[in-house]
């Protein structure tokens, strides 16, 4: 009998980031073996020093970019609740990222593919290594009900929120 | 080829706008590795036969960007700026923390070399093998803030349109100068994202020289090939696990010096030095804790210290500065240096200096010497062009800072560094003011006072270093201390962070440089040979000198005078140095280098390390 894994998600407190980027280089160690942080299913985004945060997918409850797929090279983990990308299939077209509320997923540096979060097959390297060095701006929590869409916002968004979050009015000057 | 390299160099000639690739041989990365130790080898390569007739401000420069082998793999990333030094005429290995290095790497470059200089602003926009120089007149004159805003949206719009598929595009790295920097100011910084700085040196100025504005890169490769990769991943985790049980270290980074430093060691420079001892409870790391710090923990790229805090001032009439911690340099020079003791004013003072481009370090021991000179009345309120320059003053330093960078009046003066203002004002006065210049070399001193003999640094360590006040790079016996410069030059040579080796054994670093390009190294071997001729090309050049400076080891291998005063005040009153004691372990230093009893590198030692053209050289000053 295997054992059946929980649906989690990766809870996100944007504003202590640290911008070490250790996230990119766990995701992109785990992933292709190298560190290489424009492969990276998680990337730090700093469009105003200071104000760094992990952009990842947020598995929007409607899933809007698998709905998307031409080649349906997109499906939802039935264990773990993670988009999943066929390699094989998927033509590298972007219909996904311009469906995705946030930008999120983005195309592999070198390979016809669409990089999008696994959630590490439900043991995420990101939240591991942000958990070690207690920066704890990820967290695996169990997926529930809530309106994990609202998580799907573009850099630019996120940005301008957590710039003035941290510098007050001043922050808006800054982008 | 060995491996953690890119195995290429990017060579811009800004004069012909062209662009070159440069390779090196597997021997002299072996032997020079990158970063510091490559930019002596690049500089005297190219330089050295006529070093004393190139100004470090004219077109025959070389700006120098360098990664090491090291760069991204060992935990906290950063870039190596050199050339020659505009404060020292020497060569210094002046490295900043950032993205810069990795991006550099990932776009298939171990450095950047930059040639002449363009006629008009420019900055440089590098998309992997895609170099374009792009003109930079609409951000000539924007502060550090508006620079880093400007250029990130600049260069994202011209990544998407360039290459629409990729989705969202991350920011490219950035480099770039200040006004301080545009203006040739002897006291600018290359400089990352905000408050992160290639101070010593004064590069600011020869980008400045050159009208190069900015680099920014984008790399979307990975890092290199290593050659062992479950070892990197081991060493990494090992870095990572040392530094993650340093609770403080992380918490405060340096920032509990600006305290500490002044009330236990007694080696905080107070008022331009003329004390190191201070007791204001209002400077603890508490106030800036509790008061300014919005972030905790702030890094770069694979950093597990993340010793950098975001500070801002909140209410009072400092309100809206925004810089980092400051650091325990900047709490030193642009706090207690200028009679500061407020987190608030020192945060304000570190977010001036932050904007217009300018070394906290350099400029706040420039501010302490003029408001020295002020104190005794030697500059009038006239000479400072109506700044009443009393300590403590935050404002008023500002407002010099400011003319500093845009040379204005005084500031002109002030702008070329503590040894040359000396010297003009000593001039222009007929008062030698040497005596409260603390420097050496034309490189003010770090902010670690050798009176007490608490801290760190010896009472030669300055006097005989090669890049001179540089406190992350002292002299130091037995050579292969882990103080010593000859150590400090892997750390800048294999261009990572070494406030991450704290509390490792010294020679992880060596294991680390094995398992990413697959060569073994050994401490002896590292000090002896290949550290020993990266100092000896260093000093070489040094002694060269020239242009407009030439230095006299017999003269110049000392310490500030100031040094030799007694300590006023604190637990080590009346504490100083003697002189004697500095010229006896002067001599020892040399002899262990292999210098003649002027400082000047022997024959002997120069053949040794197959230095022969250097030999050549040097005959001119023996």
């Amino acid at each position: 009998m295997t054992e059946k894994r929980e649906a989690i998600w990766i809870a996100r407190d944007l504003s202590r980031c640290s911008g070490c980027r250790k996230c990119e280089i766990a995701c992109s160690l785990f992933h292709e073996g190298r560190i290489w942080p424009e492969a990276s299913r998680i990337r730090v985004f700093m469009l105003v020093p200071g104000v760094e945060f992990p952009h990842f997918c947020a598995q929007c409850e409607d899933y809007p970019c698998v709905e998307v797929c031409p080649t349906k090279a997109l499906s939802v983990s039935k264990e773990t609740g993670a988009v999943l990308v066929d390699t094989n299939t998927c033509i590298g077209c972007g219909n996904c990222i311009e469906a995705c509320p946030g930008k999120v997923p983005h195309m592999h540096p070198r390979e016809n593919r669409v990089l999008i979060c696994d959630l590490c097959g439900g043991d995420p390297q990101c939240v591991k290594v942000c958990q070690e060095g207690l920066w704890n701006v990820l967290r695996i929590v169990p997926r529930g009900t809530h309106s994990y869409r609202l998580y799907a916002r573009r850099p630019e968004e996120i940005a301008r929120d957590l710039a003035v979050k941290i510098y007050g009015e001043e922050g808006k000057r800054l982008l | 080829m060995i491996r953690g390299y890119a195995g290429k160099l990017l060579e811009v000639d800004l004069s012909a706008a062209s662009f070159r690739e440069v390779k090196f041989s597997d021997e002299i990365l072996k032997d020079y590795v990158g970063g510091r130790g490559l930019a002596a080898k690049i500089l005297w390569d190219r330089l050295g036969s006529r070093w004393e007739t190139v100004d470090p401000l004219g077109p025959e420069n070389l700006l120098l960007l360098l990664t090491g082998p090291l760069t991204g793999f060992f935990p906290g990333g950063r870039v190596c700026v050199s050339g020659k030094s505009p404060q020292s005429n020497g060569v210094i290995g002046s490295t900043v923390a950032g993205e810069f290095g990795v991006e550099l790497k990932c776009a298939g470059y171990d450095g950047i070399i930059v040639a002449g200089e363009a006629e008009k602003p420019v900055y440089l926009f590098i998309k992997d093998g895609d170099v374009e120089v792009r003109n930079a007149s609409h951000i000539w004159g924007m502060d550090a803030k508006k620079t880093v805003a400007a250029l990130t949206k600049e260069c994202r719009g011209l990544l998407k349109t360039r290459y629409p598929q990729k989705g969202e595009w991350k920011e490219p790295a950035i480099l770039y100068i200040g006004p301080a920097g545009e203006n040739k100011v002897r006291t600018a910084v290359v400089a990352a994202k905000w408050t992160h700085a290639a101070g010593y040196g004064g590069y600011g100025a020869v980008m400045g020289a050159k009208k190069l504005k900015a680099i920014a890169v984008k790399g979307t490769g990975p890092l290199p090939e290593v050659a062992d990769m479950e070892s990197v991943k081991r060493l990494m985790q090992e870095v990572c696990n040392n530094a993650y049980e340093s609770e403080l270290w992380r918490r405060w980074g340096t920032g509990a010096g600006g305290y500490d430093v002044g009330a236990k060691t007694s080696s905080e420079p107070v008022r331009n030095w003329q004390e190191e001892w201070h007791d204001e409870k209002s400077f603890g790391v508490d106030q800036f804790e509790n008061r300014v710090w919005v972030k905790q923990y702030w890094g770069d790229f694979g950093c597990p210290t993340t010793c950098l805090k975001l500070a801002v001032v909140k209410s009072g009439k400092f309100k809206g500065a925004i810089t980092d911690n400051p650091d325990y340099e900047l709490q030193a020079y642009v706090g207690t240096n200028l009679g500061i003791f407020t987190p608030e004013g020192n945060v304000y003072m570190a977010s001036v200096i932050d904007d217009l481009g300018l070394c906290g370090i350099q400029t706040g021991n420039v501010l302490g010497f003029a408001a020295e000179l002020f104190q005794r009345g030697i500059l009038t309120k006239k000479d400072l062009d109506g700044v009443e320059l009393r300590w403590g003053d935050a404002e008023a330093f500002a407002t010099l800072a400011r003319k500093i960078a845009y040379r204005e009046g005084i500031g002109n003066i002030l702008a070329e560094g503590t040894c040359r203002a000396a010297l003009k004002i000593g001039e222009l006065k007929g008062v030698d003011v040497m005596p409260y210049a603390v420097q050496v070399k034309g490189v003010g001193v770090g902010a670690h006072g050798i009176r007490s003999e608490k801290d760190y640094p010896e009472i030669y360590s300055y006097a005989c270093s090669v890049q001179c006040g540089d406190h992350t790079s002292v002299a130091c016996m037995p050579l292969d201390d882990f103080r010593s410069e000859l150590m400090m030059a892997f750390h800048d040579s294999g261009v990572y962070c070494y406030f991450n080796v704290f509390g490792l054994p010294r020679t992880l670093v060596f294991d680390f440089y094995k398992a990413v390009t697959g060569i073994e190294l050994t401490k002896e071997e590292w000090v002896n040979t290949k550290a020993m001729k990266i100092i000896q090309l260093q000093r070489a050049m040094l002694l060269l000198g020239g242009p407009d400076l030439k230095w006299n080891p017999e003269i110049h291998d000392d310490n500030p005078p100031r040094f030799y005063e007694p300590l006023p005040s604190g637990p080590y009153k009346d504490k100083t140095v003697e002189k004697a004691r500095v010229e006896e372990e002067k001599r020892r230093y040399y002899e262990l280098m292999g210098w003649d009893e002027r400082g000047v590198p022997k024959p002997e030692i120069l053949k040794k390390l197959g230095l022969d053209d250097v030999d050549k050289v040097l005959e001119r000053l023996r």
